[in-house]
């Protein structure tokens, strides 16, 4: 039942708005609206209640495991939340003075000096809003930089075929074309492409690392040189940092500029699709670029730093600093945690992956890159069972989703036909891995026992499998009274 | 889980790394520390900054916000779930998302709405794409300068990398507003739309209906930049002049979020049935299961860049779901008439304020039409010493125009919305007064140094 379908004329909460209703003095009756906007007229109970049970409809870290490959769903720490959600920090206006946010900006700048750390860059800009704006910043900068050497020629983006789909959009919001690069059956770029691929038109290389493909890029210092060497600069999308967090930095991997989603790695929450963060980091090369506002330090001060004291910034990308309040999260978390937990996080996310790993291959799973080490997620095929029971990987998710668990990310990357990408996260225990794994191995032989049933998956959530393609045909976008 | 896997140490597992990459030990984080160190740690940093007597605007307003609305959004079924990818498992997000789309697209009297963008001004740059997309020939815009500064700059640094250009129009110096007569200036210019900011930066209604026609004849997109709770008192921009406005763009802050330093904020975006195959972001349908039953799902995926890629509408992936779920929360809870009562208080309390300040000597209200819930007023006295010295008796004053808009002189930007009362308009003026006429008597220099006094 839609919330529209509790309303009644007339009924309200009237003690969550002004009591009187003001007079409109001066407002000329040709600007006033004409018909009451369609909100619904119901009790604050009703509101709490339909909302309540929409939410039980979700599955979520908080109540299933959800091991969404490239997504990062960890378990987000409620105290991240309490401590961002303190009166004095949400109700401070975003143009009030910096001498009245001296608190939060310490907590901005402090931030920033971690990020720093983590990504092995010079400086770090919070402001981007979500990770494809960070994605936008970075590759905007890469054009700034070659722009501010006059080098006009630079016209092309190399994105690796296993790449994000946010890489290619984002490299055409920036004006650029794209070239993609082939991958080599073990999962590394194409050396011998990317050569043949680089030249003088050549502006940079986006590379996620570890890849899509739930590997690391072992050649990714000749990567480096090659598109060095070729003038272009190297880019990093940080999707998949949780997996080398306090282990490995991008800056020695010889990468300019980098992306971090911090509601992936930092473990703000995912809120049913955002808000996300995604700062962006970059070395001394491309800095002067960095979007702004920046927080900058004098003596004991904080202070923004604009346009006027970097000229060369790619400018704003929002009205105000950033996503504010995700950024605090992050930064608890990042107290919370300290220097040795960061180092943790890389070393039980990707445990927890190889052991996945490895106990699927043994109950006959088919991995995808079967000669290497996962990272923090790994990729599956089903190719096989398709061709044998006709279940595809989409049906092995939907009946994931009847034994209680989220499924992982399907058909991503595309270049694995019928695949789960599996990211199981450092915050799951054992016994849930272990639940996990039982429950892909009843499935493969449900699979094989009773192909029908798997295909007819889900059977136990509020609806059946939805049909999406009278979705897109039949658009019903917004509900509409009747009668 | 070692054994299982076939290796000795952790450290095995990362063999596969160059040697020379696996020493990137942290050195600037410091040592983790317990919940309770760092909860003392953020409430010393909240201290710090104290709470303000608030009466800057500018794009993110102070409005109640019902205890429930946050209540409810940060249950872990809503808080930690992600995209709704696996629609039968997020029936939750997914029909709120629905709900909220409906809420949007009525409330801005346009056939559909997505499931929202980053923010106001990003939002507003996509809104410029989108139109460039689907007008084919034209890629200049016109803007007004009554459009608020920093979302101009957004859209421009946001759209010049695929040679968009933005042409500013001057605004009416006695009415703070876009002069119709004077888009005549443009005519035979080639552009793929005009957009139109109501209530403008300067709280300023502008000639919507005017407006929209004017862009209609000379084939260009109309897209309206609005005050979601000013669309509660104001016409909604579907049905600006004769065929409304094609595509509605704006912040939705207003509508239950906190000002939390500027963000997490959302942009909603609107648009005609015609265009939505153009619009970027989720978008929400009703569908049906494969017993017949109602459900929800993500739909025109085609247009996103998970599937298209290079051809998609946007690079755009998540929307600001957890703030788009506190805005469905606060407008079912409100309901329409308890969205009008806070329009129309907003706009009571501003009218209310600018009669007050401007009954002291040296204050002055700059342009003569009429206002939503924001006013600019001169100063007889240079704003930023003014705001200083209002700052140290507890009171953000407003939002100093002169950098974006010197030729304004000394001027400030003031809202007060339906949180401020009749004490803290009479607190405002009694400090204002004393700092303007003080101001008048003594040296330049005196305030400054001396702002308690």
């Amino acid at each position: 039942m839609l919330i529209f379908e509790h309303s009644q004329t007339g009924r309200g909460n009237p003690s969550q708005a002004p009591l009187s209703k003001a007079e409109v003095k001066d407002i000329p009756e040709k600007f006033r609206r004409k018909q009451k906007p369609l909100l619904p007229e119901i009790s604050e109970m009703q509101a709490v209640r339909h909302y309540t049970r929409l939410s039980q409809k979700n599955f979520s870290i908080d109540t299933h495991f959800y091991p969404l490959g490239s997504c990062t769903m960890k378990y987000n720490p409620r105290a991240c939340n309490k401590l961002a959600m303190l009166p004095n920090l949400l109700g401070r206006h975003p143009y009030a003075p910096e001498s009245t946010g001296q608190g939060f900006l310490a907590c901005m700048y402090e931030l920033q000096e971690m990020l720093k750390d983590v990504t092995g860059m010079k400086a770090v800009s919070l402001t981007p809003l979500a990770g494809a704006q960070g994605e936008f910043a970075g590759v905007a900068m890469i054009r700034a930089y070659h722009e501010s050497r006059g080098d006009q020629g630079r016209t092309e983006i190399l994105v690796p075929d296993a790449a994000h789909g946010t890489n290619p959009a984002t490299a055409v919001m920036c004006g650029y074309t794209v070239r993609e690069i082939p991958t080599d059956a073990n999962g590394d770029v194409d050396i011998e492409s990317l050569k043949a691929a680089v030249g003088p038109q050549t502006a940079g290389l986006m590379l996620t690392n570890p890849s899509t493909l739930g590997v690391f890029e072992r050649k990714i210092h000749e990567i480096s040189k090659i598109v060095h060497e070729a003038g272009g600069l190297l880019y990093y999308d940080g999707a998949n940092l949780n997996a080398i967090l306090g282990r490995v930095k991008p800056g020695d991997m010889g990468f300019d500029v980098i992306h971090m989603n911090l509601h992936k790695t930092f473990s703000t929450p995912h809120g049913g699709g955002g808000p996300g963060a995604g700062p962006v980091a970059a070395n001394s090369r491309l800095e002067p670029f960095l979007p702004v506002p920046i927080v900058g330090q004098v003596q004991d001060k904080y202070l923004w730093e604009t346009e006027k004291t970097r000229p060369q910034s790619i400018g704003r990308l929002s009205a105000n600093m950033g996503n504010a309040g995700v950024l605090l999260r992050a930064y608890v978390y990042a107290r919370l945690l300290g220097r040795e937990g960061m180092h943790r996080v890389a070393e039980f996310s990707t445990l927890n992956a190889n052991y996945i790993m490895a106990e699927l291959a043994r109950r006959g799973f088919i991995l995808a890159f079967p000669k290497r080490r996962a990272t923090h997620e790994f990729v599956l095929t089903f190719k096989q069972l398709k061709e044998e029971t006709g279940v595809s990987a989409m049906d092995v998710a939907k009946r994931l989703l009847d034994k209680g668990f989220h499924a992982p990310t399907t058909y991503f990357p595309l270049l694995v036909p019928e695949c789960f990408l599996i990211e199981p996260t450092e915050t799951e225990a054992k016994e849930e891995l272990d639940r996990f794994i039982a429950a892909m191995d009843e499935i493969l032989k449900e699979a094989h026992s009773s192909a029908e049933m798997v295909k007819g998956a889900p059977h136990t959530l509020p609806v059946k499998r939805l049909d999406d393609v009278r979705a897109a045909r039949e658009l019903d976008l917004a509900w509409k009274r009747t009668g | 889980m070692l054994a299982s896997i076939g290796v000795k140490s952790i450290n095995d597992l990362f063999d596969e790394i160059p040697e020379n990459l696996r020493a990137g030990k942290l050195t600037q984080v410091p040592e983790g520390q317990s919940e309770m160190e760092v909860g003392r740690l953020m409430q010393a940093r909240a201290n710090q900054d104290g709470t303000y007597l608030n009466f800057i605007g500018a794009g993110a307003y102070e409005h109640h916000i019902p205890a429930a609305v946050w209540e409810i959004v940060t249950r872990g079924e809503f808080y930690s779930a992600y995209t709704p990818y696996q629609a039968e498992a997020s029936q939750g997000t997914l029909q709120l998302l629905y709900e909220y789309q409906t809420m949007m697209a009525s409330l801005t009297g346009m056939d559909v709405s997505n499931a929202s963008l980053y923010d106001g001004a990003s939002g507003l740059a996509e809104s410029v794409l989108m139109a460039v997309r689907a007008h084919k020939q034209a890629r200049k815009i016109l803007m007004p300068s009554t459009v608020h500064p920093i979302y101009r700059r957004v859209v421009q640094a946001i759209v010049k990398n695929q040679n968009i250009e933005l042409v500013e129009i001057p605004h009416g110096n006695e009415g703070g507003h876009t002069i119709p007569e004077s888009l005549k200036n443009y005519e035979g210019g080639e552009f793929a739309a005009l957009v139109i900011p109501q209530p403008n930066f300067f709280g300023v209604l502008e000639e919507v209906d005017a407006l929209t026609d004017w862009a209609h004849a000379h084939n260009m997109f109309a897209i309206g930049l609005v005050n979601p709770t000013a669309l509660a008192l104001l016409t909604p921009p579907g049905n600006w002049g004769e065929k409304g406005a094609d595509i509605t763009v704006g912040e939705g802050q207003p509508l239950g979020a906190p000002l939390s330093s500027g963000g997490p904020y959302y942009g909603f975006l609107c648009c005609k049935q015609a265009l939505v195959r153009q619009m970027p972001g989720r978008i929400i349908g009703r569908t049906v299961d494969k017993n017949g039953k109602s459900g929800f799902a993500l739909t025109l995926q085609a247009r996103e860049q998970h599937i298209r890629r290079s051809k998609a509408t946007s690079n755009i992936c998540t929307n600001q779901g957890l703030v788009v779920a506190a805005s469905t929360i606060y407008m079912a809870l409100l309901g329409p008439e308890g969205l009008e009562r806070v329009a129309r208080a907003s706009h009571a309390n501003t009218l209310a304020l600018v009669e007050r300040l401007t009954a002291i000597k040296g204050v002055t209200r700059v342009f003569n039409r009429p206002v939503f819930h924001e006013a600019v007023l001169r100063l007889d006295a240079p704003v930023a010493d003014a705001l200083r010295a209002l700052e140290a008796q507890g009171i953000l004053g407003g939002y100093d125009l002169s950098e974006h808009y010197p030729h304004l002189g000394q001027a400030l930007l003031i809202c007060a919305t339906e949180t401020r009362t009749r004490e803290d308009i009479e607190q405002y003026a009694f400090h204002l007064e004393r700092i303007v006429s003080k101001r008048r008597l003594d040296p330049p220099c005196a305030v400054k140094a001396n702002p308690n006094v």
